[in-house]
């Protein structure tokens, strides 16, 4: 069995001949950002240009620089060159850079976006012809990458990739040096917090395991149905071998026999990756018996679910990992204890397990030295909606949200006003565009009421009606109740008729209390947090869009125009939702019933 | 209408095909992760024929030693299980609300006119499915639209027309 030394030793040679080599290496970003940019035409594209032009270059699809407004992202490095980038990159643009920089190696004027030197190597502004330095743009230069430190730079599933850039030194050290409760004191002082919404200490978390005989699971949870969140699945797609050597560390220090990745069905991108990496990983000797020539072993193997989004609440997972639906368990007995197939088991969001390696290969202290108070590491953060730069952005906690909307989101574009924010999931909650001064921290983010939970932040401009949006988000947690429990599965429907008939100026007297009393059944009657929770995203706009409601609901017109009334009722899904493509929702006559001052207010 | 899921005990037999049966019995049989369950059986069928046939419930619950009525229970519950066969190509549009802000119902209202549907579902000429995503993951690039799982984003509604277009025509 190879040891971490000669497999880093055989990974160190094959990097230097990608870097150092004779042949162009060339990267292109083929993560869902740039499938969506049309990245695979323009790696197509590239493919069947190097061959008609006879020259011998490596092609390797990477994942996400977090710089997902540029993408199809193109980074080509020539030897004893920096990595170039080129960004928004067509099919028709190809040619250009094939004929104009590898054949040639003259760096071009224009479509560069600016370059980045590899480790070590030091770029002369003159060699570089202008251009800048990518760590010189905020949307780089203010990352700080841990959990995605490979994303955009190796190639997913090639573990040789991995091991170059340190890859399993945390998973070496902590087999050959600790023992599995070093490991787990080492996580508690990192002040590491579960990055899947609840900000709960992982190694306290780690420590509750049962210390039984095997099996047990570590359960990795990439089923991230939050709209407005891809970063588990960005991390997976990515860099899967962080996320397998979390698993592992996970594993040694639990006691565990077994992981289990969890993902959904379709989302081919993660999956494909995340299934090639276990492979390498088993044939390197990085997973199953005697790992690294120790004496711990560990299996690890992919599980898929149907669509639900309440599939990654922890006991629903469970549920659907064993083949059921995805129904949350009552707890006790907790998952520690009883777990999948009655089984102890300790479930982890993929971003959590993924900063695992860097936190035992660096020390508890150098991760604790990121961020701020209890919130320590860094926030992966996916930027979408009225921004400038959407994209994921892995940044240190601590950082205030207008640093993260303005210096790195480029703002609100063409000039208009910033609205609100949306962050953590549908069930999170909005923020108003006085939120700027507050810092990504688990507790502060909870005080302003709103949660950091999975990292979405979704910037919505002036344009916005809140009840429009809100409606949005109350049809998603209709459509996605399990229905297990009837104060969810009845409370969010009746939500959303009365966020509809808001919408549509068809209100009635009490409808605002009777949502309230409709939420508070919801959080005091539902076994998960999609119940518990589901009331948030109406509570959280009436407090800070008071006047929108008032608007709708007293002068019975849209503040913005913007809503409009439904076009078709969906048939082939669970909701009652009703998407509103038809025509403007028209101003009434308002209402001769004016509401009490305040609906924020008792 | 909601898919008809109720089984018809008895009527299968006579519209049963040897061939589906096989094909069924080998998608349950050659899964290649480890953990077989009633889900896993049933998303192996969905991947082989696009949907799940009457046939395979039968034959999932005495692969994996469930009861008939857990596997309708598991089939019925995920949306992405349908029961009859899929039109040629998947349309999805996403409605997630950071497309929504973006645009996403003028494109999804394209999409129908392009489709000549009034809703989600099948075209009658049994070329295309249409399917409201809540989020195809790519939030980024929004509004987001696929073809065929193919993703477009930051998509027009003309560009989504022509999309469909060009479907239409392969």
């Amino acid at each position: 069995m190879a040891t971490h030394a000669a497999l880093k030793a055989t990974a160190n040679e094959r990097w230097k001949e990608l870097t150092e080599g004779q042949r162009p290496w060339i990267r292109i970003g083929t993560a869902i950002c740039g499938h969506a940019a049309g990245a695979f035409d323009t790696l197509a594209a590239i493919e069947s240009k190097l061959k008609s032009s006879g020259i011998d270059a490596t092609v390797d699809e990477v994942g996400c620089l977090g710089i997902c407004f540029a993408e199809p992202l193109v980074d080509v490095t020539l030897p004893g060159g920096p990595r170039l980038f080129f960004s928004n990159v067509g099919v028709d643009d190809v040619d250009a850079i094939v004929d104009g920089y590898v054949k040639s190696g003259n760096i071009p004027t224009e479509g560069v976006m600016g370059y980045l030197a590899e480790e070590g190597q030091v770029v002369s502004p003159d060699a570089i012809n202008g251009v800048p330095n990518l760590n010189d743009i905020p949307q780089i230069g203010r990352q700080k990458r841990v959990a995605l430190r490979n994303a955009g730079t190796t190639a997913p599933a090639d573990v040789y990739q991995y091991l170059a850039r340190d890859g399993y030194a945390g998973l070496n050290r902590a087999l050959i040096e600790m023992k599995p409760e070093d490991v787990i004191e080492e996580m508690k002082s990192s002040g590491l917090r579960g990055r899947g919404g609840a900000a709960f200490p992982t190694g306290v978390k780690w420590s509750f395991m049962s210390r039984g005989e095997n099996p047990k699971y570590i359960l990795c949870n990439c089923e991230e149905g939050d709209p407005g969140a891809f970063n588990d699945k960005a991390i997976l797609e990515s860099d899967p071998y962080t996320t397998i050597e979390g698993i592992t560390i996970a594993g040694y220090a639990t006691g565990s026999s077994n992981g289990i990745i969890f993902i959904r069905h379709g989302h081919d991108g993660p999956i494909d990756r995340a299934e090639a990496a276990v492979k390498q990983a088993y044939e390197a000797g990085l997973l199953g018996k005697n790992i690294l020539g120790t004496d711990f072993s560990f299996d690890i193997e992919i599980s898929l679910t149907g669509e639900s989004y309440v599939a990654g609440e922890e006991t629903a997972l469970m549920e659907a990992v064993e083949g059921h639906r995805s129904m949350p368990r009552a707890r006790p007995p907790f998952p520690a204890a009883f777990g999948v197939w009655g089984r102890p088991s300790t479930i982890n969001n993929v971003k959590t397990l993924s900063y695992a390696p860097s936190i035992l290969e660096n020390g508890a202290e150098w991760f604790s030295d990121i961020g701020v108070n209890k919130s320590t590491g860094t926030a992966i953060i996916c930027l979408s909606g009225n921004i400038t730069y959407p994209g994921l952005y892995e940044v240190p906690m601590g950082l205030t949200i207008g640093e993260v909307i303005n210096e790195i989101g480029g703002g609100v574009p063409d000039g208009r006003k910033l609205k609100l924010l949306q962050t953590g999931g549908p069930l999170g909650g909005v923020l108003s565009d006085q939120s700027a001064d507050v810092h990504l921290d688990f507790d502060e983010m909870r005080e302003a009421g709103a949660i950091l939970g999975s990292g979405g932040i979704i910037v919505a401009d002036e344009r916005t009606c809140a009840v429009d949006l809100t409606r949005v988000l109350v049809a998603f947690c209709q459509y996605e109740s399990c229905g297990k429990c009837f104060p969810c599965r009845l409370g969010t429907t009746n939500l959303l008729e009365i966020v509809e008939r808001i919408c549509a100026h068809e209100d009635r007297p009490g409808d605002v209390e009777l949502m309230k009393t409709v939420g508070k059944t919801m959080q005091m009657g539902s076994l998960c947090g999609h119940g518990q929770l589901g009331f948030n995203p109406i509570e959280s706009a009436i407090k800070h869009f008071d006047s929108d409601f008032r608007t709708h609901m007293e002068e019975r017109r849209c503040p913005t125009g913007s809503c409009r009334r439904p076009g078709y009722a969906p048939v082939n899904t669970r909701s009652f939702a009703q998407v509103p493509i038809g025509e403007p929702v028209a101003p009434v006559e308002p209402a001769p019933v004016s509401l009490a001052p305040g609906l924020a207010g008792k | 209408m909601p898919p008809d899921v109720t089984p018809k005990i008895g009527l299968t037999a006579e519209a049963e095909s040897e061939a589906l049966k096989q094909r069924i019995q080998s998608a349950v049989e050659s899964q290649k992760r480890p953990t077989v369950t009633v889900l896993s059986s049933l998303l192996a069928i969905e991947d082989e024929l696009g949907f799940i046939p009457e046939e395979a419930i039968e034959l999932v619950a005495s692969h994996s030693g469930a009861t008939i009525n857990e596997v309708w229970g598991v089939a019925s519950f995920y949306p992405n299980f349908r029961f009859s066969p899929p039109a040629e190509h998947m349309v999805e549009v996403c409605w997630g609300p950071s497309c929504h802000l973006v645009g996403a119902t003028e494109v999804i209202g394209a999409v129908l006119g392009e489709l000549g549907l009034e809703s989600e579902g099948d075209t009658p000429d049994g070329v295309a499915t249409l399917k409201l995503n809540t989020c195809l993951g790519a939030c980024s690039q929004a509004p987001v639209m696929s073809i065929d799982h193919r993703l477009m984003g930051r998509i027009t509604p003309a560009a989504a027309s022509s999309g469909i277009a060009a479907m239409k025509g392969n």
